[in-house]
C-alpha cells in the first residue's frame, strides 16, 4: 500500500480498471435500449399516419373534427367576418406571434390539431373571449386563428401538415 | 438497538434461528421499547400498512377480471361490478381504499409536522416517506386511469402533458410515455403494469421505513430522547398492538361507511362515461387528494413554472429536516410554531379547496396567496423561527410531567442533557 501512495503516476491496473468500466456501461447502455424504446411508438401506431376527409358538405361557419393520429384535428370553413378578425390583429400583441395568412394558406379553412397547447384538453369552438375556441380545463382563449391570446397554454395551436387533395378532400398527415 | 440477546427455548427453534433468525426478529418487533406516552396520532403507521395491504390483495383479484385494453377495459369494469361475484365490493373498497390510504397518510404526514418527527435523527425515515409519498401518487393517478372513463382518459391527458413542459425533449418524453400520439391503447397497456408493480415497491420502501424507525426508536409527543427500555417505554406487544387495533377498528369503521353508503361520492360521474379522446369533459378536477398541488399549478401563469412549483411543492418537503432549524422537536413545546403549523393546516385546506373550483377571478386569487405562504412557511417561517423563537422548559422524561415532576423546573434544566436538546 504504501509504495502505491508514493507512486501517484496512473499505472497499467488504473487503465485496465478505467476500461472495464467503460465497457461495462457501453453493454448495459446496449442492453437497456431496447427496454426503453420499446416504449416509443410502434410500427402499427406510426402507419396509422395520413387520414383523408371529405369536406364537401361544409358550409361556411361550420366547423368539423376528425380523429388523427389519435388526435383531434379541427376543420374550420371561416366566415368572411373570422376572417377579417383573424388577420386584423397586430402581430406584435400576440403571445405566440404569427401571422393569420402563415396559419391558413386558404383563408376560408383553417386545419388545425384540437389539442391546447397547454395541457392536452380538446377546447370548445366558438366560444372564449376572442370568438374562436376556449379550453375548459384551465381557461386558455384562442382568436379565429387558433392563437393563443389569453390563459395558460404557451403557444397556438399546431398546424399539421396537410393538403387539398382535390378541393373537396382535404388529407391530413 | 438495545436488543439483548435473545435464544429460542425449543431446539428446533434454536436450530433453525442459528440458520435464519427470524425468531430474533419477532422477539425484536415484541419486545420493541415504545414510548408509553405515544398517542392515537401514532396510530397511523399500522393503519397505513393495512390499507397497503387491502390495495395490494383486492387489487390483485380484480386484476383477475379486469382487461387492459382500450376497447374493453371500461365494459370490462362494468363486468367487475355487476357480473363478478362481489365485484361491486372489491372494487369499490378498492377505489374507496385509495382515498383512505391518502386520509391516512396526511394524517401520518403532520403528525410529523406537528411533532418534529422528521427532525434528527429520523431524517432518512422521513425522506423514505416522501418517496413513499410519490409513489401512492404515482399508483393512485395509473390505477385511476384504468376504468378507462372520460376523468381517465382526461385525467391521463392533462398529467402526462405537464411532462411537455420540459424544454427541449418534452414533446419526446410525452410521446414516450404515450406510445403513440395521443393516450391510447400502448398508455393503458403500461399504465396497468406499472399500477400493478408500484404497490410492491412501495412495500419494499415500508420495510426500510420501519427499520429506520428501529435504529433511533419511535419520536413521542414531548419530542425528547429517552433511555430504551427504561421507565418511559413499554414493550410494542401487547401495549401499542392493541392500542393500534382498536385505532384500526375506529378507522375501518369510516371506511366501511364510504364502501357502503356514499362509494361514488369522492369519484366523479364523468368516470362512468366511456373514454372519448373528442371531448373533453367541461370541468376536469384530480381527485380530492392531488387538490392542493393542483390548486398550485394552476395559480402560475407559466406553463414550465407552474409544473416547476408543483413538483417543488412536494419536493420542498424532503428538505424540510435542515428547513427547520429549531432544535425542540414537539410543537408541544413552540409556542410560535404551534400558530404557524396550524395556518399551514388551514392553507393546504385552503389549497385544495381552491383547485376544485375553476381557476378565475377570486378563486384564483385565493390560489395565488395560498401558494405563496405555502411556500414561505418552509423557506422562511420555519428556518427564522428556529432561532427567534423562544421555546418552553422541556421535561426530563416522559414520566416527569405525569407525576407532576419536579417542581424545581430551573434545577431540571440545569441537567446537562436537556440543555443541549434545547439549544
Amino acid at each position: 500500500m504504501s509504495d502505491q501512495k508514493d507512486e501517484k503516476k496512473t499505472n497499467r491496473r488504473d487503465f485496465l480498471f478505467t476500461a472495464t468500466a467503460a465497457a461495462g456501461v457501453v453493454g448495459v447502455g446496449a442492453a437497456v435500449w431496447p427496454l426503453v424504446d420499446q416504449m416509443n411508438p410502434d410500427a402499427s401506431v406510426k402507419a396509422l399516419a395520413s387520414t383523408e376527409v371529405d369536406v364537401s358538405s361544409m358550409q361556411p361557419g361550420q366547423s368539423l373534427t376528425v380523429l388523427w393520429r389519435g388526435k383531434p384535428v379541427f376543420i374550420k370553413r371561416r366566415t368572411d367576418d373570422e376572417i377579417k378578425k383573424a388577420r386584423a390583429v397586430d402581430i406584435n400583441d400576440l403571445k405566440h406571434p404569427e401571422k393569420d395568412e402563415d396559419r391558413a394558406k386558404n383563408p376560408e379553412w383553417l386545419v388545425m390539431l384540437g389539442i391546447c397547447t397547454h395541457l392536452g384538453c380538446v377546447p370548445l369552438t366558438d366560444k372564449g373571449d376572442y370568438d374562436g375556441w376556449f379550453c375548459p380545463c384551465h381557461g386558455s382563449h384562442y382568436d379565429t386563428s387558433g392563437r393563443i391570446r389569453k390563459g395558460p397554454a404557451p403557444t397556438n395551436m399546431e398546424i399539421p401538415k396537410y393538403e387539398f387533395v382535390n378541393t373537396n378532400t382535404i388529407k391530413i398527415g | 438497538m438495545s436488543d439483548h440477546e435473545y435464544t429460542p427455548s425449543s431446539k428446533f427453534g434454536k436450530w433453525f434461528n442459528d440458520r435464519l433468525p427470524l425468531l430474533t426478529l419477532a422477539n425484536h418487533l415484541t419486545d420493541y421499547p415504545t414510548p408509553k406516552n405515544l398517542n392515537y396520532w401514532w396510530t397511523f403507521g399500522g393503519i397505513l400498512t393495512f390499507c397497503l395491504i387491502t390495495q395490494i390483495v383486492t387489487g390483485l383479484v380484480l386484476a383477475m377480471h379486469y382487461i387492459a385494453h382500450a376497447d374493453m377495459a371500461f365494459s370490462s369494469v362494468e363486468h367487475i361490478m355487476r357480473d363478478v361475484n362481489y365485484g361491486w365490493l372489491l372494487r369499490y373498497v378498492h377505489a374507496n381504499g385509495a382515498s383512505m390510504f391518502f386520509l391516512a397518510v396526511y394524517i401520518h404526514i403532520f403528525r410529523s409536522l406537528f411533532y418534529g418527527s422528521y427532525k434528527s435523527p429520523r431524517e432518512i425515515i422521513w425522506i423514505l416517506g416522501i418517496i413513499i409519498y410519490l409513489l401512492m401518487m404515482a399508483a393512485a393517478f395509473m390505477g385511476y386511469v384504468l376504468p378507462w372513463g372520460q376523468m381517465s382518459f382526461w385525467g391521463a391527458t392533462v398529467i402526462t402533458n405537464l411532462f411537455s413542459a420540459i424544454p427541449l425533449v418534452g414533446e419526446s418524453i410525452t410521446t414516450w410515455l404515450w406510445g403513440g400520439y395521443s393516450v391510447d391503447n400502448p398508455t393503458l397497456t403500461r399504465f396497468f403494469t406499472l399500477h400493478y408493480l408500484i404497490p410492491f415497491l412501495i412495500l419494499g420502501l415500508v420495510v426500510l421505513h420501519i427499520w429506520a424507525l428501529h435504529v433511533p426508536g419511535n419520536n413521542n409527543p414531548v419530542g425528547i430522547d429517552i433511555k430504551k427500555p427504561s421507565k418511559d417505554t413499554v414493550p410494542f406487544h401487547p401495549y401499542i398492538v392493541i392500542k393500534d387495533a382498536f385505532a384500526l377498528l375506529m378507522f375501518c369503521i369510516v371506511f366501511a361507511l364510504f364502501v357502503f353508503y356514499q362509494p361514488n361520492i369522492l369519484g366523479h360521474a364523468d368516470n362512468y362515461i366511456e373514454a372519448d379522446p373528442l371531448v373533453t369533459p367541461a370541468h376536469i378536477v384530480p381527485e380530492w387528494y392531488l387538490l392542493p398541488f393542483y390548486a398550485i399549478l394552476r395559480s402560475v401563469p407559466d406553463k414550465l413554472m407552474g409544473v416547476v412549483a408543483m413538483l417543488s411543492a412536494i419536493l420542498i418537503l424532503a428538505a424540510l429536516p435542515w428547513l427547520d432549524t429549531s432544535k425542540v422537536r414537539s410543537a408541544v413545546f413552540r409556542p410560535l410554531f404551534r400558530q404557524f403549523y396550524w395556518i399551514l393546516v388551514a392553507d393546504v385546506l385552503i389549497l385544495g379547496y381552491v383547485g376544485a373550483m375553476p381557476a378565475e377571478g377570486l378563486y384564483l386569487l385565493i390560489a395565488r396567496v395560498a401558494t405563496a405562504y405555502y411556500f414561505a412557511h418552509f423557506l422562511i417561517i420555519l428556518p427564522v423561527l428556529g432561532w427567534k423563537e423562544k421555546t418552553t422548559p422541556l421535561p426530563m422524561s416522559i414520566t416527569e410531567p405525569v407525576l407532576g415532576g419536579s417542581p424545581n423546573l430551573a434545577a431540571a434544566r440545569s441537567d446537562e442533557k436537556i440543555e443541549k436538546t434545547i439549544k
